[in-house]
């Protein structure tokens, strides 16, 4: 071969070699799974990442609101440049923002301190810090400017605070989770959605509630009745307020997984309500039949009404679907649509890959743009509405490594490793919690051995896992038996993991609610103290050791990690020694009990211990257990 | 002599006969009139035996031995067990003025009716103290219970129960009849027991009792409560309204005024609840008949004992009584419960829910 030809054919395979790399970067920035942090190895370093988790424009359009749930920030763009303008700093875990219909405020609830901030836009300063509910995790001011209303995930519950001063003046009884909303156009109703069923009969189909409130007068005037459904996340109503739409888990708990049929442990859809579905609700699916799209959170619907946009966290898409082609779907065709997994096809135009862990979104003004807070990837995805593709990804500044931890919560909050991408460790456990529902999960036949979900918070030094304490630890925890159950699929390397698993025990108690600001007791409280330590009953007979409250629930996270028989067996279970459960935030936890039979911690003795194996409590009076049960609280 | 006597006997006629014809023709104390409507099952009530009734503006709840009645835009609709209510039988009911949330209290629980939906608090699933709530009152985030059990309360913002029975109050009987609950003064009935007050600031207990003991003897009238077996109480512009089975007592804090059906317009000793209009105006609910009094003189409204048909008894200040003719009375003369609504009334009695239109 002549140097000649050798030097062409190099220069050849270096054209084709560098269009192919340039054609892969295309398709990975297309894909948007390169954008954002640069791995370079996983670090053991604790690191703050920003995770973007929603996204708003200034009602000028001319600044971006990054509220980033990682580091506690109010990230402020220019909405042009994307360059940084400001980083406010707001309390904990910042889990929602709003601005004031004039724009000069901006409203940010900070989770974890159970506070809002209120920040100037003209200054970008945070000017005052309110107290609210338990966990409050959006919040919207009334056109008036007379009230603001702030959903409380942990308190259940919609604080109205005096708009000016931040004085608390009540609280509205909302669903169990309250915890986003969105107003109607003309400002008039707000509607309230819950990341939690409410507690119902044991063993009954989830019934969730969209809460409606009337701002003017600052009342709830209506619940609309969520049948089937368990979380609810984004609510959005269409700009004429004819359409509203809320994301939806809509789980199949009732049966084993092993015999689920048209779909997986969740099928993930939407709840449509308002005159253009006749005023009723109307559920439809986002699933398809061997592709899912995994935890639906944030719902946009284009300002023309021409079109829908669904973030799935746990999928890492945007579903984007015709509005027309949907309600004439719904129109023309008998509900229910849930169980039809062929139903997507008719109104789903679009699937857009972004990043991980998508949540929320906004429209540019001219609705040409639509951005998508990427929480897991610092990044925000931006798609052109004309042609549903990602026409570029923002970075968030953060660290550029990625740590163990991070891709352990990546690992969590993903469905990619699931058969069909069905779902991920999040589904179950809604932002690194519970789902207040229990399960048949086993191949055993039907309702057979069923189990409440617990809480994963503090789970570090808590084993064995499992009611039946069959797990002597997290890796198999988390591991095989996720896979063989859950996954239905071997996935996981040995890395991904111990990566899991490690953030699995990193994860943190939120604050206890109950406890007083110096972690003293209050009367009530001590009482009950001494009730769970006590060694002797009312009648001065010694309690045996293994029937006292402190020995079976001992230590700082209150279990001994060791299983008894407390004589909550049902005709149902094939076990009756079960793992002792940590009492972490058990007051959030309802329902009770291995199998979630007891409704509330009372029922726990009044109703599921007539023989006094689960504790010495038959002496008791009311006022006693009432103490007993204030004290728990506390834990 | 006998000239001069028949003089005198002449003259004392005169003066009999002018103040006999001045009492005939004195006009009666100018009362309230009212024509009612009232509601049956014929109607649409879901029960006509009512226990309570409570206005919310244009909204009327009925509590009835069969469900929690709900009257909006001239229909009723029927709240039961099916729909979360704790028990059929509802005894009482109270509204939360901030929120619009109704609390009833029922034979098998307390239950909370929220924007049409309903929570249920037992004493197995809550820290309710027992299943049978006779009375229930609201004061800010606290909901104040009175139970077959003593009292107890409810704070919502906490979520935390506190009972309250003979371990803890001067309550002796814990048969907790009636309870109302205002920012100062918390008032408990207590069948057996008298009147259990608590002080919001101090949060101290105290006590009003009969002076005369258990007895049904009045040795000390106008110098405490009238009875030991309370049945309600209403606490209004700093004065205490108290119901027994063995009359009535009005408290302003320094000074007790008995009322028995021998030295007043109540028609009965025997009542079952008194509400406060103010200081010196309430609404008696008797078995004998609904009784108004306005500080000074009474009324009474009910089907008359004897033929059934409507009347209205007014007595004034002297003690005269005039009977005023009638087309319309409450529905029966056993009166459990009552509310306003404007100048309107609506009696709850054992046999329908009544409305009383102010004619005048």
């Amino acid at each position: 071969m002549s140097h000649v030809l050798r030097s062409r054919l190099r220069a050849c395979l270096a054209t084709v070699l560098m269009a192919t790399a340039a054609v892969l970067f295309a398709v990975a920035l297309w894909n948007g799974r390169t954008a954002g942090a640069v791995v370079t190895g996983r670090t053991g370093d604790l690191l703050t990442y920003p995770s973007p988790l929603e996204v708003l424009f200034s009602p000028d359009g001319g600044r971006l609101y990054v509220l980033c749930n990682g580091s506690d920030e109010v990230r402020v763009l220019d909405a042009a440049t994307y360059a940084v303008i400001k980083n406010i700093e707001v309390g904990r875990v910042p889990r929602g923002f709003s601005l004031s219909p004039d724009g000069k405020r901006l409203f940010v609830t900070n989770s974890w301190d159970d506070t809002l901030s209120v920040i100037d836009t003209g200054t970008l300063d945070v000017t005052a810090t309110w107290h609210v509910g338990a966990e409050p995790s959006s919040v919207m001011e009334d056109r008036a400017g007379r009230h603001l209303f702030v959903a409380n995930r942990i308190s259940n519950d919609v604080a109205v605070l005096n708009a000016q001063t931040g004085a608390e003046e009540k609280r509205l009884v909302a669903g169990r989770g309250a915890s986003y909303m969105t107003s109607s156009p003309d400002g008039s109703r707000l509607y309230v959605t819950h990341v939690y069923p409410n507690l119902a009969e044991h063993r009954s189909v989830p019934e969730s509630e969209m809460t409606v409130i009337d701002t003017a007068r600052a009342v709830v005037v209506d619940r609309i009745p969520q049948h089937g459904i368990a979380g609810v996340f984004h609510v959005a109503i269409s700009a004429d307020g004819r359409l509203g739409a809320a994301a939806d888990l809509h789980p199949k708990n009732l049966v084993p997984l092993a015999h689920l049929e048209h779909g997986g442990a969740f099928e993930d859809t939407l709840t449509l309500f308002g005159a253009d579905v006749g005023n009723k609700t109307v559920e439809v699916p986002l699933d398809e039949l061997e592709r899912y799209v995994a935890r639906p959170f944030g719902v946009a619907i284009s300002p023309d009404k021409s079109r829908m946009y669904v973030t799935s966290s746990g999928s890492e898409i945007v579903t984007v679907i015709d509005v027309p082609r949907l309600l004439g779907y719904v129109r023309t065709h008998r509900a229910p649509f849930v169980q039809d997994l062929s139903a997507s096809a008719n109104y789903v135009v679009a699937r857009v890959a972004v990043g991980r862990d998508p949540r929320g979104m906004a429209f540019t003004h001219d609705g040409r743009r639509l951005l998508v807070a990427n929480r897991l990837s610092d990044t925000i995805s931006v798609i052109d509405t004309r042609t549903n593709r990602v026409a570029s990804t923002i970075e968030i500044a953060g660290p550029k490594q990625l740590s163990v931890l991070r891709y352990g919560e990546q690992t969590f909050y993903t469905a990619r490793y699931s058969f069909q991408g069905q779902i991920g460790c999040a589904n179950c456990h809604i932002d690194s919690t519970f789902d207040g529902l229990e399960w048949d999960l086993e191949p055993d036949g039907f309702g057979r051995d069923i189990v409440d979900n617990r809480l994963i918070e503090d789970l570090k030094d808590t084993d064995p896992y499992k009611w039946n304490g069959g797990n002597p630890n997290l890796p198999t925890e988390c591991g095989p038996r996720t896979e063989l159950y859950f996954w239905r699929s071997e996935n996981y390397d040995d890395l991904t993991l111990t990566d899991l698993v490690t953030y699995m025990r990193s994860l943190k108690p939120r604050p206890n609610r109950w406890k007083l600001p110096g972690y003293e007791l209050t009367a009530a409280q001590e009482r009950g103290k001494e009730i769970f330590e006590r060694k002797v009953d009312k009648f001065g007979a010694p309690i045996p050791l293994t029937n006292r409250c402190s020995y079976c629930h001992s230590g700082p996270k209150g279990t001994n990690q060791k299983s008894f028989d407390v004589g909550t067996k049902k005709a149902t279970d094939d076990y009756a020694v079960m793992d002792t459960p940590q009492l972490r935030n058990v007051a959030l936890t309802a329902p009770y009990l291995h199998d979630g039979s007891a409704a509330t911690l009372e029922e726990i003795w009044t109703v599921y211990n007539p023989a006094d194996k689960h504790g010495r409590t038959n002496d008791l009076t009311k006022d006693e257990l009432n103490d007993l049960i204030e004290y728990l609280r506390t834990r | 002599m006998m000239k001069y006597a028949l003089k005198k006997s002449a003259m004392f006629l005169a003066a009999a006969l002018l103040g006999l014809s001045a009492r005939a023709f004195a006009a009666p104390p100018d009362m309230p009139h009212y024509r009612f409507e009232n509601f049956t099952t014929a109607n649409g009530l879901p029960n006509d035996h009512v226990y309570a009734v409570l206005i919310d503006g244009d909204r009327i709840w009925a509590g009835t031995d069969d469900g929690l009645g709900l009257y909006e835009n001239h229909h009723w609709k029927t709240f039961t067990t099916k729909d979360g209510l704790a028990h059929r039988a509802v005894l009482s009911l109270a509204l939360d003025k901030r929120t619009g949330d109704v609390w009833a209290g029922t034979m098998g629980g307390l239950s909370r009716i929220s924007g049409g939906r309903i929570d249920s608090f037992t004493q197995l699933n809550s820290g309710l103290s027992n299943n049978v709530v006779y009375g229930v009152s609201i004061d800010g985030e606290d909901v104040w219970v009175a139970t077959a059990a003593g009292g107890c309360r409810l704070n919502l913002r906490t979520g935390q129960w506190a009972l309250y029975n003979e371990r803890d109050t001067p309550m002796v009987e814990i048969w907790a009849y009636g309870v109302t609950a205002t920012p100062t003064k918390v008032y408990y009935a207590v069948w057996g027991s008298g009147v259990l007050e608590y002080d919001q600031k101090t949060k101290v207990w105290d006590k009003y009792e009969d002076p005369d003991g258990e007895t049904e003897m009045v040795l000390f009238k106008d110098q405490g409560l009238i009875h030991e077996i309370t049945s309600s109480v209403s606490y209004v512009d700093n004065v205490l309204w108290v119901s027994t089975y063995f009359g009535d007592s009005r408290y302003d804090g320094r000074y007790w005024h008995n009322f028995l059906t021998k030295d007043s317009g109540l028609p009965s000793n025997f009542t079952n609840n008194v509400k406060g209009v103010d200081a010196n105006h309430a609404w008696f609910c008797t078995d004998r008949g609904l009784a108004y009094y306005d500080g000074v003189n009474w009324a009474v409204y009910r089907p008359s004992l004897t033929t059934g048909k409507p009347e209205m008894i007014v007595r004034d200040a002297q003690g005269h009584v005039t009977q005023v003719a009638v087309t319309t009375a409450p529905a029966h003369n056993y009166v459990n419960n009552i509310d306003f609504q404007g100048g309107d009334i609506w009696v709850a009695t054992s046999k329908g829910l009544s409305h009383g239109i102010l004619q005048r």
